[in-house]
């Protein structure tokens, strides 16, 4: 048992990693599954989208072939509608709302619609979005993630120009890093960072880490306002023995690696426990069993029923051949030679609910033992509460304090998305960043400043 | 098991499927590959002078990702020579002697030129014609098809010339390109036809090439009317083919239904209406003469459902429950009901009742679903709410009447009774 890298050919490296949403492959496919849609008047999907796609408009644009008018309608809700069409937990949102599940027939496969429609946007370059004229103002931007890029596209379509500051020197946050790459290719990562950013008046400073490279001080002299969506990016510790010990590795860590590296110099046990049961906890099992381990254990201190990822993730992690190990909760790492080897865990049995609802487990006093080569911590993620209390801004537990949707108590500094709720998915970021720009606007365009996305729904009525 | 057998003026076939005249009964391969798949008759495609046909001839009307809801064609009669079409005719009859061969003509306008055709296909074996004076394109300039079909005197005169020869059925087959079929259905009758078939094909452009701006089918860059059929025209059918059958005059005569017949269910709401038989066409080019498999199972096992033994039972048996809207029961109400555990919460009834109907639904509002449910003192029972409603049986009409007595629109001017109250 070790922890190594090169386990694969190339070629078994390319098919584990493929695409695991593979798009339409014609546009009579398209066709017909877009004229399966209701085209309900209110319709729940869009109800349920955070960024409120009027997703019946943009299939049944599907359905006329009037490609450019759908892909209009959803970027001009969500920015992002091309990955999220990739990433988003689409079955407890608008698939899941979708008036099909009432009669139990199979949901309008929004998201891949949704995929055939920005892609085909993408590939084309199609410039869908004019820029209103310049109103003379200028905004930083921390983070070039989903709510950063938002944020940014929004204010650019009202004339303002932006600045994004980016620690990393690719842009797209969790996108890029954070997401299990059988989701989202570099490319494709690469390539929405640059359709986003193609409607001019964005600017994209990479390798600008915020509290070191720039300060918020500097931020606030500069511009006329600052938002801040920097993300979460630190793991929840275990707080158990062992957690120093050589092969213990932070789900985040190992994503980012294998996110930015050629799979082949990834290294990845041949035992391998990943503790956690949220969307990272399956991302980083999956790959590290596509990577080449030989076996991968996810342990979970509750049961399926309080899992935080949807069943269709816990499929995933299924199919891959990973085995799941509930009611679980890592007590100790033992190592050899200071190289992790065994994981003890209590076993848990469920007691009164928590404050997330959710019944709390509580240690019964059996404990069993796994032997292990590699732990891979998923047990949540921490804000970065040091940068946030470094710039004194009001924050819970590090995660930003805002009023309102996205305003802080510092003048002219805004913030959204993960470093405000603390880890969300894309879409929600997504819709952080619109209510970030629209916030921004009412105070240094005009209090009564209303942006597209602010006016009701009309329900296709 | 029923009989679905069929005799239309001695003519006798297994079932009443036959397939009409135009491309898949061209020639004999065809032919006989129809009548290897269980086809009870055909209409062998329209015989007469020689044609030069063009590329392309066929093309479509899409619908909601489904192919082919209506279909359009620029051919001509046979363009093969007529003696070859002659000479497979008789091997045919000789092959498949228990199903119907009608033979489609279409002569030049003159008697010698009708009264020749005649014998050359009496004699070739055919057991009926059926007369071309329907087709909508090419051979109107000169004159014929629809020419014929448009005109009851000329039609009338060309039937006369036909039956002065003719020593098997004939059947005339009517063009829908008129304000009425009843006319030429009548001139056809007192010229002495045997039958009546209907509805030939109606002048049509499908739609237009957005890129090239050319209508479709496309020829050299440039198109012409075709003529339509398939699904979409049924309806139209339907109704033309009850004016018959409601005629005095055109009645007296045996129909054959024409008209995106594409099911056993079409087929016996044609029979319903008065059709002996039902000729198919667009169908079977759309999925292959195995179609007509499920036609008879179908056909046959609604027959013992209902206790009709043989199609005769049938034949006709709505033609009386269509009458004039003056006569229909004006005290007859109903009123829509949602049945709320059915509801998948769409909103369609809602919008569509909302926007184009009497505002008669009800909606609140939830996260995600709304809920909807019918004002009943607003609803006039127009059905549009059921018809759009997604989920079978959910939205039923429920019998609100609102006087136990019948009431129509003569009798309730007649008693000077209030209007303007639906």
């Amino acid at each position: 048992m070790s922890i190594k890298n090169n386990r694969l050919t190339t070629a078994e490296y390319q098919e584990n990693f493929a695409d695991i949403h593979p798009p339409f492959e014609t546009s009579d496919a398209a066709l017909t599954e877009a004229n399966r849609c209701l085209f309900c008047y209110d319709p729940p999907c869009m109800k349920s989208c955070p960024t409120s796609i009027n997703v019946p408009k943009f299939i049944k644009q599907i359905a006329t072939e009037n490609l450019k008018g759908s892909a209009h309608t959803i970027f001009a809700s969500n920015i992002m509608g091309a990955g999220c069409s990739k990433v988003c937990p689409v079955e407890k949102l608008c698939e899941g709302a979708c008036v099909y599940n009432m009669m139990h027939e199979e949901p309008i496969n929004i998201a891949r619609l949704q995929r055939y429609s920005t892609e085909k946007a993408m590939a084309n370059k199609w410039q869908l979005f004019d820029r209103k004229p310049s109103k003379g103002k200028k905004v930083a931007i921390v983070g070039a993630g989903p709510a950063g890029l938002s944020c940014a596209h929004t204010l650019s379509r009202e004339g303002i120009d932006v600045t994004i500051y980016e620690k990393e020197a690719k842009g797209g946050g969790l996108m890029t890093y954070g997401i299990a790459a059988y989701k989202v290719t570099p490319e494709f990562c690469e390539d929405e960072v640059n359709y986003i950013t193609s409607i001019g008046g964005i600017e994209i400073k990479y390798n600008q880490e915020f509290g070191k490279d720039v300060t918020l001080e500097y931020l606030q002299q500069n511009y006329d306002a600052v938002y801040m969506a920097f993300g979460v990016g630190l793991a929840r510790q275990l707080d158990i023995p062992g957690e120093h010990l050589e092969g213990v590795e932070d789900a985040i860590k190992f994503i980012y690696e294998l996110r930015d590296n050629d799979y082949s110099k990834i290294a990845v046990g041949d035992k391998v426990a990943v503790i956690g049961m949220g969307m990272t906890a399956i991302d980083a099992a999956t790959q590290a069993k596509r990577l080449g381990a030989s076996d991968v254990t996810l342990v979970y201190r509750r049961t399926q029923a309080e899992m935080p990822c949807t069943q269709k993730e816990l499929d995933i992690a299924k199919l891959d051949g990973c085995k799941i190990t509930w009611l679980a909760s890592p007590k100790e790492i033992i190592g050899n030679n200071g190289k992790v080897s065994q994981l003890v865990c209590d076993v848990m049995k469920l007691g009164e609910p928590d404050a997330s609802g959710r019944r709390s487990p509580i240690v019964s006093g059996e404990t069993f033992t796994i032997d292990v080569d590699m732990v891979i911590k998923a047990a949540g993620q921490m804000p970065f509460q040091s940068l946030v209390n470094a710039n004194n801004i009001e924050n819970n537990n590090g995660k930003i304090a805002v009023s309102g949707k996205s305003a802080t108590k510092l003048a002219k500094v805004f913030a959204g998305g993960d470093c405000v709720n603390g880890g969300k998915e894309v879409v929600d970021a997504v819709q952080a960043g619109k209510d970030g720009a629209a916030a921004i606007l009412k105070t240094i365009v005009s209090p009564d400043y209303i942006i597209e996305s602010e006016l009701k729904p009309t329900f296709n009525n | 098991m029923a009989d679905i057998s069929t005799d239309f003026l001695g003519i006798k076939s297994p079932n009443p499927f036959w397939l009409a005249s135009a491309p898949p009964t061209d020639k004999l391969i065809n032919v006989v590959r129809a009548f290897e798949a269980g086809w009870g008759g055909v209409v062998w495609k329209t015989l007469g002078s020689q044609v030069k046909n063009v590329s392309s001839r066929y093309s479509s009307v899409n619908y909601g990702g489904k192919r082919m809801m209506g279909f359009n064609n620029i051919e001509l009669i046979s363009d093969r020579p007529l003696d070859i079409n002659l000479k497979e005719i008789t091997q045919v009859v000789k092959m498949f002697p228990d199903r119907a061969m009608i033979v489609s003509l279409m002569a030049d306008n003159d008697r010698k030129s009708w009264h020749d055709l005649i014998m050359k296909a009496e004699d070739a074996g055919a057991m009926g014609f059926e007369l071309n004076f329907g087709c909508p394109h090419g051979m109107t300039e000169r004159g014929m098809g629809a020419a014929v079909g448009q005109d009851p005197e000329i039609a009338k005169m060309v039937v006369e010339w036909v039956m002065e020869k003719a020593t098997i059925p004939v059947i005339t087959k009517l063009t829908p390109n008129v304000h009425s079929v009843v006319p030429t259905a009548q001139a056809a009758v007192q010229g002495g036809t045997s039958a009546l078939s209907l509805i030939n094909t109606i002048q049509s452009v499908t739609g237009i090439d957005l890129d090239t701006l050319v209508p479709n089918p496309y020829v050299a860059g440039q198109s012409v009317f075709g003529g339509y059929c398939g699904p979409a025209v049924k309806p139209i059918a339907l109704k033309m083919l009850t004016t018959v059958a409601q005629d005095p005059i055109a009645s007296r005569v045996p129909v054959s239904g024409i008209g995106g017949v594409s099911t056993w269910k079409d087929a016996v709401e044609f029979m319903l209406l008065g059709a002996t038989s039902v000729q198919v066409c667009t169908a079977a080019m759309n999925h292959g003469f195995r179609i007509v498999e499920d036609m008879c199972e179908g056909l046959n096992n609604w027959m013992d459902e209902k206790g009709f033994e043989k199609t005769t039972d049938f034949i006709g048996k709505s033609v009386e429950k269509i009458t004039h809207w003056e006569d229909l029961d004006i005290n007859y109400h109903h009123i829509a009901k949602i049945d709320q555990d059915k509801c998948i919460h769409c909103g369609l009834c809602y919008i569509a009742c909302e926007d184009t109907s009497h505002q008669s639904i009800n909606v609140e509002r939830g996260n995600p679903y709304n809920n909807y449910t019918v004002k009943e003192e607003e609803c006039v029972g127009c059905n549009l709410c059921k018809l759009v409603c997604p989920v079978d049986a959910c939205i039923t009409m429920e019998e609100h009447r609102v006087a136990p007595e019948y009431v129509n629109w003569k009798d309730w001017q007649r008693e000077g009774r209030p209007l303007n109250d639906h």
